[in-house]
């Protein structure tokens, strides 16, 4: 027990996502705009997170490795992903029609964010159950969540700054990002 | 060899055939509605996002409608076809419903204009013709006069002034070879 939560806060803090693995930086600073975008997005990466991570999991232990096809695991990952980031698309759509038009380009792009593959791939190499796989992606989810509702916040505060006309826009945002992941390798050693 | 190339056929096959089956499930069951009311009104309504009509967009424009709140002629770049569309919609009797307000549309001032092409972009519906350092001009008849072109001028050479009814369809002018 005490190892999955392990597993959880090692993914959300001292592992995360964007901060420390530096995967999935495209959603993380094109939608972090404002604050409700990124919850809704980040919401939906991480649903896609948990279930194309177990997906993946599964898919590797129960029918590539047995039919001695690792091989194709990228591309049955691949597979997997897209076939969730369009099940997202058709609920979110349906349940949260202003989500889904401010979400616009960036909910079918959840498909080629890195750090969804990135999480399918290290989680069919590191771990050994299939509970640990569904956490290892919801905590990656949640780390993620975590992360650009945080930056969309500091954004916020950093439209009403005076920011040196050099900096305005997208440099001052990775500046702020830089900052954020020095803060986060203080939660190195932490498990 | 080649068993192990049939079974990665077969394999990648069904993993495919299966995703598209929870896909095909999963759309019939969360259908986007488009019958519903308010998208009904919708789509009548012209998707300039001007905020005319006193909202910030064509759709809550929609929603104050089916709710009540907004009158069906406060749409003027829809104009007269979009009021008589929503009329019959949702059926509000003629009598009671005024016209919709003059025709508008934005000129712009050639001798102040500086081609800065800022207000091209501005313009929902494409009426502004012309090119950087070239003296813009607007194509009456495509214009809603939605003044979302005046604010963003640096040099205020655009005013909105009463035009003609829009003609349906593109009209060229007389010999323009087009």
């Amino acid at each position: 027990m005490s190892e999955l939560i392990l597993i959880v806060i090692g993914t959300v803090l001292v592992n995360n996502l964007v901060l420390t693995r530096f995967l999935g930086l495209c959603p993380f600073f094109g939608s972090s705009s404002s604050i409700e975008a990124a919850f809704g997005m980040s919401m939906a990466t991480t649903f896609v997170l948990t279930i194309a991570s177990a997906a993946a999991w599964m898919l590797q232990t129960w029918v590539l490795e047995p039919l001695q096809i690792e091989y194709l695991s990228l591309i049955c990952f691949i597979l997997v992903i897209a076939a969730t980031v369009q099940f997202t698309e058709i609920f979110v759509r349906s349940a949260y029609p202003m989500l889904y038009r401010m979400l616009g380009i960036y909910l079918p792009l959840i498909t080629t964010n890195c750090a969804v593959l990135g999480v399918a791939l290290l989680v069919t190499r590191s771990e050994h159950s299939l509970l640990a796989a569904l956490l290892y992606g919801l905590g990656g989810g949640l780390g993620f969540s975590l992360v650009i509702v945080l930056f969309a916040g500091l954004r916020d505060r950093l439209e009403t700054a005076d920011v040196p006309a050099a900096f305005r826009g997208g440099a001052i945002a990775l500046i702020t990002a830089g900052f954020m992941a020095l803060g986060f390798m203080g939660f190195a050693g932490l498990v | 060899m080649n068993d192990s190339v049939i079974t990665a056929a077969l394999v990648l096959g069904a993993i495919g055939i299966a995703l598209a089956l929870v896909l095909v499930a999963g759309r019939r069951r969360f259908a986007p509605d488009t019958n519903t009311p308010v998208e009904r009104v919708n789509q009548l309504l012209p998707q300039t996002q001007c905020g005319q009509c006193g909202y910030p967009g064509c759709r809550p424009f929609a929603e104050a409608l089916v709710a009540g709140e907004a009158n069906i002629n406060e749409c003027p770049p829809g104009g007269e076809p979009t009021r008589q569309a929503l009329q019959q919609l949702l059926g509000e009797p003629t009598a009671t419903v005024e016209p919709i307000s003059p025709w508008l549309v934005a000129v712009i001032d050639e001798d102040i204009c500086i081609g800065c092409a800022l207000c091209i972009p501005a313009c929902p519906v494409d009426a502004i013709v012309g090119a950087n350092k070239f003296t813009h001009t607007v194509v009456t008849n495509e214009c809603t006069g939605c003044e979302l072109c005046v604010p963003v001028c640096p040099v205020d050479c655009i005013a909105i002034e009463s035009g003609q009814p829009r003609q349906p369809g593109l009209v060229l002018p007389q010999g323009s070879g087009a």
